[in-house]
């Protein structure tokens, strides 16, 4: 789950070497916080969030076969 | 990456070399000066011809299956990836076992992907080219589902003598629903509110 999300937000920045994705572990559910470049901010989260759901969308797709909730944070 | 090194009397036709070499145009590469070239004396005594690297861009194609291969990848899915390319766009068809999980609700889930891969791959460099992401026919199909709902709500607003708001739906969604409507005499078509929420109006003509 983490290396997907890493995937897409290498993906969609200008400094892919600042990405980093922590993971925090709770009972039901998987927390993943995205920390990118602060001039990349933008290109994470979009207009009105656009970005941000569409990168969840996919996450969640994934998290699906898990069985887990995920759920992603951008900070 | 491809690359070749040239050389040449000047930059520019160490460049040219490498070009017709590669067969490709000078948009579609970035080119390293490894060694200037030095007159010397005479114009020839100690002169040193000019030494360049021509690096090649990596196309939207394969940037666009290498992103999509990556994605598929993590998800613990395989994928068949076939890209085809027109002028107007970058039609990508996917091919797998179970790929349900991949199109999502009513395709939110491919719709978000495509969005994705779009920003992606148009980043880069200046010229930016659409990308449609299909699985198996799916887009096909919910054309032809959104054409029968927009049939059958036309009667609908007919028999009702009145107006049918359809759910929200993305532009690409709204528009099969106008075209489909577009020549029917008993009812108008319009769209009302903002993305993400915009949706269509059937609307009967009095």
């Amino acid at each position: 789950m983490k290396e997907l999300l890493e995937v897409l937000a290498k993906a969609l920045v200008d400094q892919p070497e600042a990405v980093e994705v922590s993971e925090v572990e709770g009972e039901k559910s998987l927390i993943l916080e995205l920390k990118v470049a602060p001039e990349d901010m933008g290109k994470v989260i979009g207009k009105q969030g656009r970005i941000a759901k569409a990168v969840r969308t996919v996450v969640k797709a994934a998290a699906v076969r898990e069985g887990k909730k995920v759920i992603v944070e951008i900070i | 990456m491809k690359s070749v090194v040239a050389t040449g009397r000047t930059i520019e036709e160490a460049v040219e070399k490498a070009l017709s070499n590669l067969s490709v145009s000078r948009d579609q590469v970035d080119v390293e000066v490894l060694e200037k070239p030095t007159r010397g004396f005479f114009g020839f005594i100690g002169s040193k011809t000019a030494k360049i690297e021509v690096i090649v861009h990596k196309s939207k194609c394969d940037h666009i299956v290498e992103l999509l291969q990556d994605i598929f990848n993590k998800m613990y899915i395989s994928v068949t990836v076939n890209i085809d390319e027109d002028p107007d766009a970058i039609h990508v068809n996917l091919e797998g076992e179970n790929l349900g999980i991949l199109i999502g609700r009513r395709g939110q889930t491919l719709d978000a992907l495509q969005y994705i891969v779009n920003l992606a791959v148009n980043k880069v460099d200046g010229e930016r080219k659409r990308v449609i992401l299909n699985i198996e026919g799916y887009r096909e199909r919910r054309e032809e589902t959104l054409q029968q709902l927009a049939f059958k709500l036309a009667e609908k607003a007919k028999r009702k003598h009145g107006d049918i708001v359809l759910e929200p739906m993305n532009s690409h969604e709204r528009r099969i629903i106008h075209t489909a409507l577009q020549g029917n005499p008993n009812v108008n078509t319009y769209s009302e509110g903002e993305d993400p929420y915009r949706k269509v109006i059937i609307s009967y003509k009095k």
